[in-house]
């Protein structure tokens, strides 16, 4: 451990307006931390900036699953395991769960949360994708009140939200899928467990008459944020299954994206295996059974 | 009483300790008053040292600070060659970036690690000299007049005219990366130094591979005799190679800290300054020239074998050495050249990582030999059929194949484990189907010489011991360590069969300097093969003690060992018998030439690798992998396989995921997160098979295994990558996503 303990506070409230009122005393002056499974590891490696933490484990008003016949909504604190055990996410939001199964291993999912992953912001998190796919909204709360966001309009540059210092984010809603949906779900780590994620796509397609009416493709680790590939999904949308224009599609995305080469893929290989994989959820619309 | 202990899978003796995690790690002791000790580093890959200066912010007066100015004695590793400093001082080169430059301790590691923040290095920046290829063209001279460390020439007859008639000539270059050994327990080391009657007085514990390197070096760092230096083996989460030289850096640091505070002092480094300051495997290109006839018999071999040595000469003599004798692979081939040079560069040193050099240059070859087939048009293990070595073939060197290696045999065995014939007949069917997953089949053929290279044994001519205890029970003595190999089980298990007792009646003794014998280091597959047979000369000796005087009358049971040991004890006061390591006759080597026996002998394998690759993601999956080897007896059929397939699972990585990637000569993804090793998930059940050929040289005909298992599975991933994907530069490890898209690429534009 690198990090010199007694140069660090943490504070743990016990309600929502506790925090809230804390946060609005001091804006910046604290670092709100869920699972800590992010904020620990900068901890040991002696690289965390915040010195004040405000635990959030404690809010009750935080947790909690909302389930209405149109939509679920999530307490921010919800961990990957919380979400594993969730019918309704296995019923209508199956990239959900394959996010979180992709997401580190066991004692991760047992600890990370969904706001955690979500507000660290980076760009290769794993569920990011798949709430984009989903059209979610993000709740976030301060003593000033509360507004929803929607989550394609939350992150705003690298490591730029649209969060002020004294919110927090409440509440994760996605509207439940209506009628004859496609899921898809692809993360392209190096290696099949506890790998950041390379490229990562996850897609929702509603179809009608065999027409894609409604198309949403989530993608991490090819941008500073994690995006919708708007042109992409624009080349899709109205189009019949057994027409879908592939080739086109590809390189659209290649517009949406702007990869870098990091310490774990080149900017080539992201773009190619973007493409490739978006290909692949193409094909596998086009092959949707549909009867 | 018959007992039969060697071939039983006798449980590990401090398996329970480990499981129950009672097992005390370096880390897990606690001296009273002890300091915990940290590492200021160069930070800069070539430059001199102008000056230090500290910052405010912590109380200095709190701290103990070491620099090369308080060094009682040498201030070098005593290793091969004398040229790697301890400490940088001011004024001296920095050679590469992560030198120790300074040392820090105090009691609150917290407060050590904000100090080391607050140390400023006054350095004059030279420009690096950072690759093989670089050092070799004398880019710029960091080292001697040409930039090597090490060169080793072998000649057998004159391949140049060879060449110029032979009906096919290939020719090939590749290259392999450096590996990070990642063992689970980074180093530790502790160290105090206590005034005696006569001057100083070292000791030294932690996380160690080669207790006696680790004694040769506190003796030249404090200028002391060796009876007043103490090196004891704690217990060792792993090390791989990683531990054999390294520790004795870290122990000098620490022991210099004990000196200048007068406390004990602990320096045990976090996974990432592990990563980024300790050896690696070394870097390698290899060049092969080789010349067939028309019905692709090999007639001759030239092969430029080069490693990245990094900083210092450290290891790289004899890895290089390793690497050269096993360059020409398993082949019969009546003209061979081998050049082997191993360069300096301005990276931290790299060492001994499993395999020692072998795994570099048997890639090469093992991989040159399908290249050559495909060429020529045959089939990969056809041509393997015809040219590999048997009983009366020589080597590179000279050495004769005394008996048959049984290659073809190996080949048989592992072909049909993996279903070699059939997998291909249907991956030729389906690789044409409109799927993105192509899958391909493919192996390796190689052997590991066992124990030291040439004269090495007869130089280090090791002595290990047996002690028969007061209680009843038998210690063994040896200075060889345990870092979950299975050591400690298979010499108790070597010396209760020779005795003829029950396994349980037999342990290690702790591996502390002052007590056991410098039975050599913990290296190079020799543990069991060279001590084991140490041993048993030391337990026939122990029985014989016991018998001539009286105490034992043979044949006895365990009961009567007992006693007679109990009754030794009372008359004799201790019981301790020796073995010393024995030429084996008829064996010769000359280190000037490089020819003759080059290893007493060797361990022969066949490996087997079925892999698909997905063209959406260029991913690799191991489907299958067989293993057949011939490793003369074995002693402990669960340790064995379980060395056989940690070594493949190392060997799978190192193919195909794991890249040191260095910035301006510093590692820069020295963390788990980024340095990709293989987890249970992304491995194929590994299939162990053992042919028992028995060997003159072994204790009951054993032979080593350690590192064999780390040579095959590169070569054999890449061939199976070949026949998945067509003709490709399939020329380097590891063969990442990245590399496989970039070579598919480079192919589509040819
Ligand atoms: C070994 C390992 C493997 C991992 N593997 C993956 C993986 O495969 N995929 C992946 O996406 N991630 C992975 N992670 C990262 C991490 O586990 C996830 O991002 C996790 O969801 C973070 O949640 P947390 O609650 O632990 O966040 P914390 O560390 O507690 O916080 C993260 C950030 O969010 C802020 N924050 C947290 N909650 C709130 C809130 N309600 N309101 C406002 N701000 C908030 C914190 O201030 C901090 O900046 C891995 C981490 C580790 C250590």
């Amino acid at each position: 451990m690198r990090a010199f303990l007694p140069d660090y506070a943490i504070q743990a409230p016990g309600t929502l307006d506790e925090a809230l009122r804390m946060l609005a005393a001091e804006p910046g002056a604290w670092t709100p931390i869920a699972g800590g499974t992010d904020l620990m590891v900068l901890f040991n490696a002696g690289r965390l900036p915040g010195r004040r933490l405000l635990d959030l484990s404690r809010i009750y008003e935080l947790r909690g699953i909302e389930d209405d016949p149109s939509r679920l909504s999530l307490g921010s604190l919800i961990t990957y395991t919380e979400l594993l055990e969730q019918r309704a996410v296995h019923q209508f939001f199956p990239n959900l769960v394959k996010s979180a199964r992709a997401t580190g291993a066991l004692a991760i999912q047992n600890r990370g949360t969904l706001g955690g992953n979500i507000v660290n912001a980076s760009p290769a998190a794993d569920t990011p994708p798949s709430l984009l796919a989903y059209g979610a909204e993000v709740q976030l709360v301060s003593a000033r009140g509360s507004r929803w966001v929607a989550y394609d309009a939350f992150h705003q540059g690298y490591k730029k939200m649209d969060l002020a210092p004294d919110e927090l984010v409440a509440r994760i809603r996605l509207p439940k899928p209506q009628g004859l949906g496609f899921h898809f779900y692809r993360k392209v780590g190096t290696r099949q467990a506890q790998a950041i994620s390379k490229v990562c796509l996850a897609a929702y397609a509603r179809i009608q008459d065999r027409v894609v009416t409604e198309l949403r493709v989530g993608l991490g680790s090819v941008a500073p944020v994690p995006l919708r590939a708007r042109r992409a999904e624009a080349a899709v949308v109205g189009r019949a299954l057994d027409a879908l224009p592939i080739e086109e599609a590809r390189r659209a995305v290649l517009e949406d994206i702007s990869p870098i080469d990091d310490i774990r893929a080149s900017a080539h290989y992201r773009q190619v295996v973007t493409g490739n994989v978006l290909a692949q959820m193409l094909k596998e619309l086009g092959a949707a059974r549909t009867a | 009483m018959e007992v039969h202990v060697i071939g039983a899978s006798t449980i590990r003796k401090e398996g329970r300790g480990k499981v129950m995690g009672s097992a005390a790690y370096a880390d897990d002791v606690d001296l009273p008053g002890c300091l915990l000790g940290m590492t200021v580093r160069s930070r800069c890959a070539r430059g001199v040292l102008k000056g230090i200066t500290f910052l405010e912010g912590v109380p200095w007066d709190e701290i103990t600070v070491v620099t090369a100015a308080d060094i009682p004695g040498k201030n070098f590793v005593a290793g091969h060659v004398d040229d790697q400093p301890f400490l940088v001082p001011v004024g001296g080169a920095i050679a590469h970036a992560e030198q120790p430059v300074l040392l820090l301790a105090h009691a609150d590691r917290a407060v050590a690690e904000k100090a080391r923040r607050l140390v400023r290095l006054d350095v004059e920046e030279l420009p690096p000299l950072l690759d093989i290829e670089e050092a070799l063209a004398c880019v710029r001279v960091i080292h001697g007049e040409r930039n090597v460390l090490k060169e080793i020439r072998i000649a057998k007859g004159d391949p140049e005219p060879v060449f110029a008639a032979a009906a096919h000539v290939v020719e090939g270059v590749y290259r392999t990366g450096a590996q990070e050994q990642l063992y689970l327990e980074p180093n530790v080391m502790i160290g105090t130094v206590e005034h005696g009657p006569a001057g100083l007085e070292v000791t030294v514990s932690g996380s160690l591979q080669c207790p006696y390197y680790v004694h040769d070096a506190m003796k030249q760092l404090f200028g002391i005799p060796g009876e007043r230096v103490r090196v004891v083996a704690l217990e060792m989460g792993g090390a791989f190679g990683g531990k054999e030289d390294y520790p004795s850096v870290i122990a000098g640091h620490a022991a210099l800290l004990a000196l200048k505070s007068g406390r004990p002092v602990k320096i045990a480094y976090d996974r990432e300054e592990d990563m980024a300051a300790t050896t690696k495997r070394h870097p390698s290109r290899t060049r092969i020239r080789s010349a067939f006839d028309a019905q692709g018999r090999l007639l001759a071999l030239d092969i430029d074998f080069a490693l990245d040595g990094g900083a210092f000469t450290t290891l790289s003599p004899v890895v290089l050495s390793r690497g050269a004798l096993h360059a020409a692979g398993v082949y019969r081939c009546p003209d061979v050249r081998i050049l082997a040079r191993a360069v300096a560069t301005n990276t931290p040193p790299c060492g001994a990582f499993r395999g020692f050099g072998a795994p570099q240059s048997l890639f090469a070859i093992e991989r040159h030999m399908d290249v050559c087939a495909r060429r020529m048009g045959m089939d990969p293990v056809e041509l393997r059929r015809l040219n590999v070595l048997r009983q009366g073939d020589t080597m590179a060197t000279g050495q004769v194949m005394r008996e048959d290696p049984g290659l073809e045999g190996l080949m048989d065995r592992a072909m049909a484990a993996i279903d070699y014939r059939a997998l291909q007949k249907a991956y030729a069917v389906r690789n044409a189907w409109d799927d993105p997953v192509k899958r391909g089949v493919g192996l390796s053929v190689f052997m590991h010489g066992c124990g030291f290279t040439g004269s090495g044994e007869a130089t280090m001519a090791s002595v290990a011991g047996v002690e028969g205890r007061p209680d009843g029970t038998v210690a063994v003595l040896a200075a060889s360590t345990e870092m979950g190999q299975g050591k400690n089980t298979v010499f108790c298990q070597i010396v209760a069969e020779t005795l003829g007792l029950p396994v349980d009646m037999v342990d290690m003794a702790e591996v502390d300097t002052k007590y056991v014998p410098n039975s050599g280091p913990t290296v190079a597959s020799r543990s069991t093969m060279v001590v084991g047979r140490i041993l048993e000369d030391a337990a026939r000796g122990l029985r014989l003690a016991l018998v001539q005087g009286g105490f034992l009358a043979e044949p006895y049971d365990p009961e009567a060992f007992r006693e007679a040991m109990r009754a030794a004890h009372l008359k004799l006061g201790s019981l301790k018998t020796y073995g010393q390591y024995r030429a084996n006759p008829g064996f010769a080597w000359d280190d000037k030439t490089y020819r003759g026996d080059a290893y007493p002998n060797f361990s022969w394998a066949c490996y087997a690798a079925a892999v698909a690759v997905d063209l959406v993601t260029f991913e690799v999956k191991v489907e299958d992998f067989a293993t057949v080897q011939e490793v003369g007896r074995v002693v402990n059929p669960t340790l064995a396989a379980g060395q056989i397939q940690g070594g493949v699972a190392q060997g799978i990585g190192w193919g195909l995921w794991e890249e040191v990637t260095f910035r301006e000569g510093r590692m820069a993804n020295n963390q788990l997160t980024n340095y990709i090793i293989p987890t249970a998930a992304d491995l194929p059940h590994i299939r162990v098979e053992f042919l028992e050929g028995g060997s003159p040289f072994g204790p009951g005909g054993a032979k080593g295994i350690g590192e064999l298992p780390m040579d095959g599975p590169a070569p054999a991933l890449l061939n199976a990558l070949r026949d998945a994907l067509g003709d490709l530069r399939l020329d380097e490890v590891p063969m990442t996503p990245e590399r496989i898209l970039n070579r598919l690429e480079e192919a589509r534009h040819a």
